[in-house]
This record gives C-alpha cells, structure tokens and sequence, in this order.
C-alpha cells in the first residue's frame, strides 16, 4: 500500500489490545482516514464511493427479496408479483433493486468514461483497470442472471438469446456449441431447471463482485489516485487526507445521485423496464420486438451489426475484453486527456459512438439502423486498434504544469482568482 | 539427508512429483459431479415423442406443437408455396445442407429432402431460430412472413422460405427438420 506516516493512535486500552493482535483499525485509519488523497480530484472521483454503495444496497435489497422469492418456473412470475402486492414494503424493496441495478450500471459507466478521459488505466494503474474490467463482467453476468428471474417474455428470451450465443461455437467444432448450451440450460430448451441455476449464481457473483472490489480498492492504494491533471503526489501539498476532504465530497454527490435513484424508485419504477417483462414466460412465442436492459444496448447493437452469427458473438464479446489492452493501445506519455488536445475530440466522438450504439441497439435491425450501427461498431473497434495507438504518438501535448499543486494554485502558490478585476497573469 | 545439486532426481522428488500427479488427478475427478449435475438429466434425455393428428389443417394453415420442450411447426403448404420452395436452386442457399434429422449430414437442401416422401405439401420444422434461438413469426395468416414467404425471425431479422431455409439474415443454420414419420396420411410420430 502507498507508503505514508500513519497518524493512527489508538486512544483506549481496548483499541491498543486489538493494535498489538489485529490491525484492523489501523489499517482501515491509513486506507480511509490519513490516506492521501489528490487535492484536485473532481465529482467524477465520487464514482467510486457511489458503486461501494450500489453494491452494499444490492447486497442488502437482494438478500431480503430472496426471502419472499419462489426460483421455479411455476412460481417465479407469481412471486415476484407477491412481493410486489402482497409482501410489507415488497414494492419498495424490489423497485430498488430493480432500479439499483441501473444505477449501478449509470455510476460504473460514468467509473469507466472517467478512467479513459483522465488515462487513469496508464502505468503504474494497469492492474487496477483489468481488476475493474473483470469487475464490469462480473456485474454484467450478475445483471443479466437477475433479469432472468422475474420469468417475464424478456426475461425468457433474454436468456434463450444470451444463452444461444454460445451455440455459435458450432461453427468452429461441430455439435460442442450446442452441448455447451444444453450443459447451461440443463435440457433441450431453456426451463425452470434453467432459472433454478441462475438464481444461484445470481446470490453468488455479488459476493465475488466484492472480492473482486476489495483487490481493485487495494490496487488502487498501492498506486495512488489519478486526478484531473493525471500528475502523481509528488509533495504533500499535492494532497489532502481522505477524511473528510474526499469522504464529504463523496457524500454530497451520493445524495444527490441517491435523488435520482429516490426518482425513479417513487415516481417512474418501470421507466428503466420493459412492459412485455409483465406477461409470464411463453417458450412457444417471442415478443415481436426483443432489446435488453438499457445498459446492454451498445453491446447488443454490435451483435446485430454483423450479418454472421459466429462473428456478432466475437465481436460483442471483444468489445468488452478489448478494454483490458487499452493500457498498452494507448502510447501517449501523458495520461490526462485535458493536455491532450487531439485524442480529446476522438473521446468525445467515441462517447458519441457508444451512446449511438445504444440507440440503435433499442431500434428493429432493419433498414438504416442495421447501416449506421455497422459504421459506429467499425468506429468503436477503430478508436481502441487505430487511432489510441497513432494519436499517442503523433499528438504534440499541452505542456503540463510541474505539479498538482501548481495546477490548483498557480505557478507562484497563491490561488488562482477567477473573475478578479484585473486578468490573472497568463503564464 | 545428503545434499544433491540441482538436476540431480532424488527418490524425494519422485514422491512429491507422485503426489501431486495423485491429488491434481483426484481434484479432476472430484470436480467431474460438479460440472455433470448441469447437463440434462435422464429424465429430461428421456425422448419421449409426440403424436399429431394433422386432419383439422387445411391447405394454406400452419399448427405448432411441443417437442422435448421445443415448438415444432408444421404447415400444410399450398402449391404456389411448394412450387416457390422447389424452383430454389441449390447455389441460391446460403446453408446447402438437408438438416433433416432423418437424413445423412450431406443431405443437399432441396425441398425433397426437406420433407417427407408423398407427403411433400406437409413441411415439419422445429420453430426455433438457429441464430438465438427465438420463435419465429410465420405460423398465423396475419404474420409477417418475410421476405420469402416461410417464416421471419422478428428478434435480429432472419428470413427463412418455405421449406424453412435460411435465405437472408444472420441465422447460420436452415430451420432443422426433427425426426418424424406419418403413421396414416393423417397423423405422425414426431421423435
């Protein structure tokens, strides 16, 4: 972990017995208390704080729902709709679970975004990005599991879809595909044997998921915080202790995201859902018009951008595994996208990209959709193989400032004055 | 114990190396149950088959039964549907293949070998599309059937015609024909 003084004094005799056997306060008291934070870090390094949070409350919301949920085909659609109606804040309970998970995913997206602006996954962070990656599946994984369980049409065919995937094995050897997928379903067609499994692993991924956030937290002491500037703490003016400078930041921004968590648990709890996912699972008819969850869109998307079965799954799968290379696609020296004025717009067009992919992932693969999400999968693919790779060698950076410090006080230490009557010296 | 330098195999190597081999072959076996327990089991393998009566189906009308699970479509077809299905040439399919359960893997994807001999107006298919496994559309007389007139997939737009070939979208497979006889002219044993 960061080497740094500990200021940790344990005041009562208890407190000194458990120092002497396990630290554990002491630990957690450099971790989370003295630990140097960068004093410039902005609302996007809330993000963090926020997805410990989702996570906490999926733990909680999912393990009291379990409580009142029936995993069989014959019950599941009836129970959660007992829960729903029936069961004492049942309706609370499992809006917040339902909605938590989107917000979840709206925070991690909003984790990741900031990772590649600030170039947060450069050395020495590498570990930490593919810790985060493995993270992302894992919550992938879980999601996609827990959709299955409500036994809606989506949830059905949500699974049969995702499942099917691997069949296009088959293409390669011969019948394996297909044994894989019989293997997951446990029969011939997806079934209640199916949704017996899932919500297994549905009650184990979050605690891997935990496992797997307590490396990604440990990595990410070990190196440090990036910040805006994507300098390192070189003094200990560059920084400030986590608590509370970054403990109250973090707080404030929860409450204000936990707003519109409340929103849409309250007021629009379905928004985020899909209305066919209120008829029960009918393995002999497909709803006319099959899209995933919002946060699955762009991945969708590019599955069906590609006319060949066994190439969509490849693609959809490398747009997400993809991510664990970027440290070394990305050959710039300088990490944060703020003093790189080239790969900035690319960014930006990369946003663009993934937010259209969305889009298009809601939209029937027909027509002019089927076009432009071909052209934005190319451009995805392309942001990652070509351009990360060539504009961190052409681009000529803006100079940086010598320090964290520097960047928030000015070269001569005096804080900069925004709107003073005479314009700050521009150096 | 007397030293030996490295390279040197000592009977104490052996034995680590057995041990290993003995507790790495055990974790193996151990976990065999564990994957198995996932596959179907003997009573979900157990083929039971179904039996159709096919008289109430009138030219033009398509019924959908459950097989191990899984819709079957069976259409009565009408000529110009036949017709339409037979005309195809062979290099106008993007699977060439029969996929006929009842018939060799080599099987070429001519309607003949799509269906049952003296019986060519009736076309059997398990209803299950071979990209991602939806239903498609095509059973009803107000579907969509797409753009060859069999069955569309409305999930990611896969046109299937009416001998349930794939001819457009991203299915990689011709619609599979499951295992059946006709009993009577107007009855079949599908399984």
């Amino acid at each position: 972990m960061a080497t740094h003084e500990s200021s940790y004094r344990p005041t009562s005799s208890i407190a000194r017995w458990l120092d002497a056997r396990l630290p554990i306060p002491r630990m957690m008291h450099g971790q989370f208390v003295d630990f140097p934070t960068p004093r410039n870090i902005n609302y996007l390094w809330t993000t963090g704080g926020l997805l410990s949070f989702f996570l906490g409350a999926q733990i909680v919301t999912g393990i009291v729902l379990a409580m009142h949920y029936a995993p069989t085909a014959a019950d599941a659609f009836n129970s959660v709709e007992h829960i729903r109606r029936d069961v004492n804040y049942g309706w609370l309970l499992r809006n917040l679970h339902a909605v938590g998970a989107s917000m979840f995913f709206l925070a991690v997206y909003i984790h990741i975004g900031r990772g590649l602006y600030y170039g947060s996954y450069k050395a020495p962070r590498e570990v930490l990005w593919i810790i985060g990656v493995i993270i992302m599946l894992l919550m992938m994984a879980t999601a996609f599991m827990g959709y299955s369980l409500p036994w809606g049409q989506m949830s059905f065919w949500a699974v049969t879809v995702i499942t099917n995937l691997f069949s296009s094995v088959d293409s390669i050897i011969p019948g394996l595909g297909t044994r894989i997928v019989q293997w997951l379903w446990g029969g011939y067609s997806v079934s209640g044997t199916t949704l017996t499994r899932f919500y297994s692993l549905h009650y184990l991924l979050p605690f891997v998921i935990a496992g797997a956030v307590g490396l990604h937290i440990w990595a990410l002491h070990v190196a440090g915080q990036n910040n805006p500037t994507g300098l390192d703490i070189k003094t200990s003016s560059d920084s400030v202790p986590m608590t509370p400078y970054a403990v109250m930041k973090d707080m404030f921004a929860l409450s204000v995201f936990v707003l519109l968590f409340a929103w849409f648990v309250f007021y629009v709890p379905d928004y985020l859902g899909h209305p066919d996912n209120y008829v029960e699972a009918n393995p002999l008819s497909t709803p006319p018009h099959i899209v995933p969850e919002w946060y699955f869109l762009p991945y969708y998307a590019i599955l069906r951008a590609i006319p060949n079965k066994l190439l969509g799954v490849i693609a959809m799968f490398s747009s997400i595994l993809l991510l664990i290379f970027i440290p070394w696609l990305d050959t710039s020296r300088v990490r944060s996208a703020k003093y790189r004025p080239v790969y900035k717009w690319f960014f930006w067009l990369f946003i663009i990209t993934v937010v259209a992919l969305g889009y298009l992932g809601s939209k029937p693969p027909e027509g002019a959709y089927v076009f432009w999400a071909r052209v934005f999968t190319a451009y995805y693919f392309l942001h990652f193989l070509v351009i990360m790779p060539i504009v961190g060698v052409t681009e000529n950076p803006s100079p940086l400032p010598r320090s964290i410090t520097e960047s928030v006080l000015g070269k001569s230490g005096q804080p900069v004055r925004v709107g003073a009557p005479a314009a700050p010296e521009r150096r | 114990m007397a030293s030996h330098s490295a390279g040197e195999h000592s009977r104490r190597d052996f034995i680590v190396v057995a041990a290993q081999a003995f507790a790495g072959v055990g974790a193996a076996v151990t976990l065999w149950p564990f994957i198995q327990q996932m596959n179907p089991d003997a009573s979900t393998q157990a083929q039971a088959s179904t039996e159709v009566d096919l008289s109430p189906v009138k030219e033009g009308q398509a019924i959908t039964v459950v097989w191990r699970g899984k819709p079957v479509f069976i259409r009565s077809r009408t000529p110009q549907e036949i017709k339409s299905a037979v005309d195809v040439k062979l290099s106008e399919l993007s699977d060439q293949s029969a996929r006929n359960d009842d018939l060799p893997e080599r099987a070429p994807a001519t309607d003949l070998n799509r269906t049952k001999k003296g019986h060519e107006n009736w076309i059997v298919l398990v209803g299950i599309c071979t990209h991602l496994g939806c239903i498609p559309k095509g059973q009803n007389l107000s579907d969509a059937r797409g753009d060859f007139g069999g069955w569309f997939c409305p999930c990611h737009g896969s046109h299937y015609d009416t001998a349930g070939r794939i001819r457009k979208g991203p299915a990689p497979r011709n619609l599979e024909v499951p295992p059946y006889a006709f009993m009577t002219d107007t009855k079949i044993k599908i399984g």
